[in-house]
């Protein structure tokens, strides 16, 4: 017996709720960006579950688009991170106020 | 049977996501990371996406998480000692967003619990075949995009990371 449909959702809005949160409340840019790769993570698992439920090899190909963008995201992501460190000497975002001052 | 490995998945996935967010040290938090990444590999075998799942193995785990660590090690950060003072906003955001979650849910259980249309598995060409061929016809311009985004982000990459490229170039 196949697994529903809805049980894919429901994990996947899960995970991508708990990347959502972890964006709001960490102070580290690091576990930042892990927590939109979980958020990217989640949209990939519902892509791949509509995919196989609807026959539908189109759903497979997103995936690979996605992934696309999540490795361009980490490499600019973690040299943007670099060089703040470079030049402020910390990543915590609280620490990041310049416009602000 | 699928029942099963998908509940296993499916809780080793929730928990280490969970990790992820709530870990202070960020090593540990790329080390949970990873071990989700293997577990949605997993869940694409269920899902007949085994091509995916290989994919997901190589560049998730052996290539982006890798980054990650290395960027970790290179600054030596310290684990953090509090969580940010947005935690209102994202509390009042994810119940938000869970409410609506569960809403959505109750009110099309009827739709969403149908079963799977006529699980019938692709006979003929594998997944990988079946791949290679929507990607190279109906999807080549997006592929060729796609191409070129790597390419502005390594050529980023390698500028936003260098050294005082300006100071290099008055010397």
């Amino acid at each position: 017996m196949a697994v529903p449909l809805s049980y894919y959702l429901i994990l996947s809005g899960f995970v991508f709720l708990t990347g959502v949160v972890g964006v709001l409340i960490r102070r580290n840019i690091i576990v930042i960006l892990l927590s939109v790769e979980l958020m990217l993570n989640a949209t990939n698992i519902n892509f791949v579950a509509f995919s196989e439920y609807f026959h539908n090899v189109a759903g497979q190909v997103f995936v690979f688009f996605a992934l696309t963008v999540a490795a361009a995201e980490v490499a600019v992501g973690l040299a943007i991170i670099i060089a703040l460190h470079r030049t402020n000497s910390s990543i915590y975002i609280d620490d990041l106020n310049l416009l602000k001052r | 049977m699928d029942h099963i490995f998908f509940f296993y998945f499916a809780a080793v996935i929730a928990t280490t996501s969970v990790l992820v967010v709530a870990l202070r040290n960020p090593v540990y938090s790329a080390l949970a990371l990873l071990i989700m990444f293997f577990h949605v590999a997993g869940l694409y075998v269920t899902l007949h996406a085994e091509f995916l799942a290989a994919v997901q193995i190589v560049v998730y785990a052996g290539a982006i998480l890798v980054l990650y660590l290395f960027v970790v090690m290179l600054l030596s950060i310290k684990s953090e000692e509090r969580y940010h003072n947005q935690l209102p906003v994202a509390g009042l955001l994810g119940v938000m967003l869970c409410t609506e979650v569960i809403l959505l849910l109750i009110q099309s259980r009827t739709a969403a619990s149908a079963p799977a249309p006529a699980a019938d598995p692709v006979a003929g060409p594998g997944n990988t075949e079946l791949i290679g061929e929507a990607l190279y016809s109906t999807y080549l311009f997006p592929f060729e995009v796609a191409s070129l985004i790597l390419l502005v982000a390594m050529i980023g990459a390698i500028i936003l990371a260098k050294k005082d490229l300006n100071e290099q170039a008055q010397q």
